[in-house]
C-alpha cells in the first residue's frame, strides 16, 4: 500500500483510452465499474476535444457481481458493435475489473465480431498509464503487422508515438512532420494518431521508425525493428542541438542532404548568444517530468540556456537507467520517484531559482516562491493551448527559449534589485514585476545563533539566492565554529564560497 | 407568491418513468471527498483504492488548489493483492504515517473504494480498530464511495451516515439541517432561524469534528439536500423525526422548507412570513430579473446529482423553462414527494441511465440546454447544443433566498455568452 497525494500517472487503462483516441475506427470496451467514465473528462475537459473518447464501459454496480458480469460485458460489446461500427476494438479490463476476471479478451472473442479484437492485459495494480499506453499500442501494432512480409520501395519513415491528451503531441507532430517533409524524406505512417487500424497494418514498409515519444512507441518500435528489421530513430529531437543531431541522423539514413535553409526559422541560437541573456548564465535549475522531456530538458538548460542543472528527475520509473546515466553527466543525484512529498523536499533542498517541471512541481515552484516553467505531462488544460506551441524542431527550440526565460526576472531588474535592496516596492521580497508585485515568498524561518545586524543583512540578499547564502553561511559558521553568525561572518562565509 | 410563479398543480398521474439500465456517464461517491473535505475543516478522507481512485480524485478536484490536501488514496499494490503483505498492517502504516505528518486531523475517514469492496476488505472493522487505539486522539470512521454502491453525491450520504453513530444522544429539542452547505449559506439559514423563533439549530456535518450536533428524540431534522435517504433512514432510527419539505432551492421551495421547518415547531406560518419577506423579495426579483432570459426555453437534464428534480421544479415554476427530460440517478418517491407533486405534469421524468440512447433522445430533442456531467459537455457543446456543467451545481453555493438569483444564473449564462460570442 502505498500513501498518495497527487499522481503523476494516471492507471494504464487511461494510456490505452490515449492510444484508442488518437486513432479513428477504434473502439475500447472497457469492463470497468460506475465512476471510471470519469476518464471522459480528461479529453473533453482538458485537452477540449469535440467528441467523447471511442470508449464503452460496462459500469457494472455492486448488485452486478453477484449476477452475470460476463454477460454485461458481452452485451456491451455487441452493443458497441453495432452502434459505432468500428474497424477494429480493444477490450480489457479497469482495476476492478481485473479483480473479478472475466476475461474479457476471451468473452469478446466468442462474440465472432467481423473485425480484428485485441484484449489487453494492463495490470492495474503494477503498472501505469504511460506503460498502458505503450502496451496497447505494440498489441494494436503487432494484431496489424502479424505475418506481413513487407516489399519495400523508396526510403520511407514511420513516426511513432503521438496519443491524445499528450503534451505538445500535436504541435509536435505538425513541427516534424513539416522537418521530415523539408528534408525529401517520405513518412510512410503516422501512429497512433489519426491512424486507423489499416494505417498500422502498413507500418512494415517503412524503413525506419521516428520514436517521438520513448515512454509510448519504445516497445512497439522494437517489436518492429525485431520483427521487420526496422532502423529505431530515437534521438528525441527537443532543443536545438537535438534537433540538430535528429536531422544528421535521418538524414545519413535516408541518403539524402539536408537543405541549406532548413534552420531558417531557428532564433534560439541568436537569442541565447544575444548580450541581454548574458543573466541566464548559471542559473540554478532543478528539472522533474516524463524521463524524456526531463533528460531533453536537462540538455536545453546547461547547453543552450547556460544553466546550471541543480536536480534532475522522473516519474518514469522504466526509464531509470536512462535518467540516471543523465544525472551522472551533471553530477547531481537522480530522483526517480512519484511521491510528491519527496519531489517537494529534493526541490526544496536543492535551492533552484527556476524548476522545470510538471504541473505539481509549478504549485510545488509556487508555494516556494521559484519560477516554474512546465515541460512535460501530467497534463493541465494550459498545456493546450489555442496556438501552436511545440518543444521539438526548431519552432520547439524558439519556444523553449521563450518558456524558460518568461518566468525569470529579467537582467536589468535583477540588477536593479541588486543595487536598491530596501526601496520599498522594488525589494528583495518582491516578485519579478512582469508576474505581479504580491507572488508569495517562501516566509524565512531564521535559525537562532544570527545576530539581529547579520539577519537584516541577509534580508538583503535577493530572495533566489537568499537560501543558499543562509545555508552557505550556516555550514560555514558550524565548521569554524561560529556560534553567532555575525555580518562578518555572513561576508567571511561569501568570500569562502565564491566562485 | 406573486404572478410570475405558477399555481401549485394538483397531484396527477404520473408521467412514465423511463427507466434504463446501461452505460452510466456519472462520477463515484468518492468524488463528495472534493466538496466533504472543505466543509469539514479538521477532517481527512483516506481513499482505499487503486491509482484510478487517486487519478479520479484529481481529476474531479480540477486543479491542485491546496498546499497539502485533506485527502489522500493508499493506493493498493500487487504485494497487498498477492497476500505478500497483510492489509490490515499495511493499513495501519499507511494510517500512522499520515497521523504523525498532520496531528491536526481530528476526525479520519477511510473511504471505500470499488478495490477495497470487490477483495472485501473490512473498512469498518479496521476504523474501529484504529479508533480504539488512537484513544481519542482522532475518530476514526468508514465508509464506502465506490462506484458500485454509490453514484456521485450518494458518497455524502454514505458519510453522513457513517458519522450518525458517532454522533452524542440527546434528547434535547431541536432542529437539525442535513446537508453540506457552504459556510454564508449556514450563516444565512441560521439567521433566519432566529428570526422565526428558532434557536436552537445545528447543522450536520459542522464544520468541525467537535461541533458535530447530538441526536435524540427531541431532535427534528430537516434536509438541505435531495440525496441523503442513508442519512435520513440512520438519524430516524436514533430517534430523530423527518420534516418533509421541498429543497431549499429558489424561492418557492427556500419558502416552503423554512415554513415545513417551522411548523415542526408549531410556529405559525405568519411569523415565517415576516421573517423571510426581505429575503425572499429581493430574492424574488432578482431571478425575475434573469427568469426573462429562460422563459420559454428548454431544458434537458442528464442524470447526475439527484439534484435534478429540485432544479427542473425551480427552473419550470420560477423560471418559466419547459423541461424536456429530467434524468435523476435514482427516484427517491418518499423523500421527492412534495417536489414531484410541484413538477408540471407532463414531465418525463427519467431513472438510471443508458447514455447512448440518452444522448440520442438529447439530439433528437434539440433542447435550448441541456445540464450533464464535464465529460458529455463538450462533445455537446460542439453538435451546436448549449450546455450546463452539472458539477458546478453541486459545488456553488445555490440554497436559500440569497442564492437563488445565483442558481438562475449558472443556467442563464451558459446562454448568454453564445448571444453575445461572435464567432
Amino acid at each position: 500500500m502505498q500513501l498518495t497525494l497527487w499522481t503523476y500517472e494516471g492507471p494504464p487503462h487511461v494510456g490505452a483510452m490515449r492510444i484508442a483516441t488518437a486513432m479513428r475506427g477504434v473502439h475500447y470496451v472497457l469492463h470497468a465499474p460506475q465512476g471510471d467514465t470519469y476518464a471522459d473528462l480528461l479529453f473533453t475537459m482538458i485537452e477540449r476535444r469535440d467528441r467523447r473518447p471511442p470508449v464503452t464501459y460496462t459500469t457494472f454496480q455492486a448488485r452486478d457481481l453477484g449476477a452475470d458480469t460476463a454477460t454485461l460485458f458481452k452485451n456491451a460489446v455487441r452493443e458497441a458493435y453495432d452502434r459505432f461500427r468500428p474497424e477494429a476494438m480493444i477490450v480489457g479490463a479497469s482495476c476492478t475489473a481485473e479483480l473479478i476476471q472475466d476475461d474479457p479478451g476471451g468473452l469478446a472473442e466468442s462474440l465472432g465480431l467481423p473485425i480484428p479484437v485485441i484484449a489487453l492485459e494492463l495490470p492495474a495494480y503494477q503498472r501505469k498509464e504511460n506503460w498502458g499506453a505503450a502496451e496497447t499500442l505494440y498489441r494494436l501494432v503487432r494484431a496489424a503487422t502479424l505475418g506481413a512480409k513487407p516489399q519495400r520501395g523508396a526510403f520511407s519513415v514511420n513516426i511513432l508515438g503521438p496519443t491524445a491528451l499528450g503534451f505538445r503531441h500535436r504541435d509536435d507532430l505538425a513541427e516534424i512532420t513539416a522537418l521530415i517533409r523539408a528534408l525529401g524524406i517520405s513518412i510512410n505512417v503516422i501512429a497512433p494518431w489519426n491512424a486507423r487500424f489499416a494505417d498500422l497494418q502498413r507500418l512494415p514498409l517503412a524503413h525506419a521508425n521516428i520514436v517521438l515519444y520513448p515512454e509510448i512507441a519504445g516497445t512497439a518500435a522494437a517489436y518492429l525493428a525485431r520483427t521487420f528489421g526496422q532502423k529505431t530513430i530515437s534521438t528525441v529531437p527537443i532543443g536545438l542541438n537535438a534537433t540538430r543531431e535528429f536531422i544528421a541522423e535521418l538524414t545519413t539514413l535516408a541518403d539524402v542532404a539536408c537543405p541549406d535553409d532548413i534552420e531558417a526559422d531557428q532564433r534560439s541560437s541568436w537569442y541565447t548568444r544575444s548580450v541581454d541573456s548574458t543573466y541566464l548564465t548559471g542559473k540554478r535549475a532543478f528539472i522533474f517530468g516524463d524521463a524524456s522531456h526531463a533528460i531533453a530538458l536537462a540538455r536545453v538548460a546547461a547547453e543552450e540556456m547556460g544553466f546550471t542543472v541543480v536536480g534532475l528527475g522522473t516519474y518514469s520509473r522504466e526509464f531509470g537507467r536512462e535518467l540516471r546515466e543523465a544525472a551522472a553527466q551533471y553530477g547531481v543525484t537522480p530522483l526517480i520517484s512519484d511521491d510528491y512529498l519527496e519531489i517537494e523536499a529534493a526541490i526544496g533542498a536543492a535551492v533552484p531559482e527556476i524548476v522545470l517541471g510538471t504541473q505539481m512541481e509549478r504549485h510545488i515552484a509556487k508555494r516556494l516562491g521559484i519560477p516554474c516553467a512546465v515541460i512535460s505531462a501530467p497534463m493541465h488544460v494550459q498545456d493546450f493551448p489555442a496556438r501552436r506551441a511545440p518543444v521539438m524542431g526548431f519552432e520547439g527550440s524558439n519556444v523553449l527559449f521563450d518558456t524558460l526565460t518568461h518566468p525569470l526576472m529579467m537582467g536589468l531588474e535583477e540588477h536593479l534589485i541588486g543595487m536598491f535592496r530596501e526601496d520599498f516596492e522594488f525589494h528583495a521580497d518582491a516578485a519579478p514585476s512582469h508576474l505581479g508585485g504580491d507572488v508569495a515568498v517562501r516566509p524565512e524561518t531564521l535559525v537562532s545563533g544570527w545576530d539581529q545586524a547579520a539577519e537584516a543583512e541577509l534580508k538583503k540578499i535577493p530572495f533566489f539566492v537568499r537560501g543558499k547564502a543562509r545555508r552557505n553561511t550556516e555550514s560555514f559558521a558550524a565548521e569554524h565554529g561560529v556560534s553567532l553568525i555575525t555580518i562578518e561572518t555572513l561576508y567571511d562565509a561569501k568570500a569562502h564560497f565564491a566562485r | 407568491m406573486d404572478g410570475c410563479v405558477a399555481p401549485i398543480m394538483p397531484a396527477v398521474a404520473a408521467p412514465a418513468i423511463i427507466r434504463e439500465r446501461g452505460q452510466r456517464e456519472v462520477f463515484c461517491g468518492l468524488t463528495g471527498i472534493v466538496w466533504l473535505h472543505r466543509r469539514i475543516q479538521d477532517a481527512f478522507f483516506l481513499v482505499v483504492g487503486s491509482r484510478t481512485c487517486a487519478h479520479l480524485i484529481q481529476s474531479a478536484a480540477g486543479v491542485m488548489i491546496f498546499a497539502e490536501p485533506r485527502f489522500a488514496t493508499a493506493i493498493i499494490e500487487e504485494r497487498d493483492l498477492a497476500g505478500r503483505a497483510d492489509l490490515d498492517d499495511e493499513l495501519d502504516r499507511v494510517v500512522g504515517q499520515l497521523l504523525a505528518r498532520r496531528p491536526e486531523i481530528k476526525l479520519l475517514f477511510l473511504v471505500g473504494s470499488c478495490p477495497s469492496e470487490v477483495i472485501k476488505f473490512d473498512l469498518s472493522r479496521a476504523a474501529a480498530r484504529l479508533d480504539s487505539r488512537a484513544n481519542g486522539a482522532v475518530r476514526i470512521l468508514a465508509y464506502s464511495g465506490s462506484g458500485i454502491e454509490t453514484t456521485f453525491t450518494e458518497g455524502e450520504d454514505a458519510c453522513l451516515t457513517a458519522l450518525v453513530p458517532s454522533l452524542v444522544a440527546s434528547d434535547q429539542a431541536q432542529l437539525v439541517v442535513v446537508g453540506a452547505l457552504a459556510d454564508a449559506v449556514e450563516d444565512q439559514f441560521q439567521r433566519l432561524f432566529a428570526a422565526i423563533g428558532l434557536d436552537r439549530v445545528a447543522f450536520l456535518p459542522a464544520r468541525r469534528a467537535s461541533a458535530m450536533p447530538p441526536i435524540g428524540r427531541g431532535t427534528k431534522f430537516i434536509l438541505a439536500q435531495p440525496f441523503l435517504a442513508a442519512t435520513a433512514r440512520a438519524l430516524q432510527e436514533r430517534g430523530a423525526e423527518r420534516i418533509d419539505a421541498p429543497f431549499p432551492l429558489g424561492i418557492e421551495g427556500s419558502t416552503l422548507w423554512f415554513e415545513a421547518a417551522a411548523a415542526a415547531f408549531g410556529i405559525a406560518p405568519a411569523i415565517v412570513a415576516h421573517a423571510i419577506a426581505g429575503p425572499a423579495k429581493r430574492g424574488r426579483d432578482a431571478v425575475a430579473k434573469i427568469a426573462a432570459e429562460l422563459a420559454g426555453k428548454s431544458v434537458f437534464f442528464f442524470p447526475d446529482s439527484q439534484l435534478e428534480i429540485p432544479l427542473a421544479r425551480f427552473l419550470a415554476r420560477e423560471c418559466g423553462m419547459h423541461l424536456t427530460e429530467v434524468g435523476t440517478p435514482f427516484l427517491h418517491r418518499d423523500l421527492m414527494a412534495r417536489e414531484l407533486s410541484l413538477l408540471p405534469p407532463a414531465t418525463q421524468l427519467a431513472e438510471g441511465q443508458d447514455v447512448e440512447r440518452q444522448l440520442d433522445r438529447c439530439e433528437a430533442a434539440r433542447p435550448d440546454l441541456v445540464v450533464c456531467g464535464l465529460g458529455l459537455a463538450n462533445p455537446l457543446e460542439a453538435m451546436g447544443l448549449a450546455t450546463k456543467w452539472s458539477i458546478e451545481l453541486v459545488f456553488t453555493p445555490t440554497q436559500g433566498f440569497e442564492q437563488a438569483a445565483d442558481l438562475a444564473n449558472l443556467f442563464a449564462r451558459p446562454l448568454a455568452r453564445r448571444a453575445r460570442v461572435k464567432v
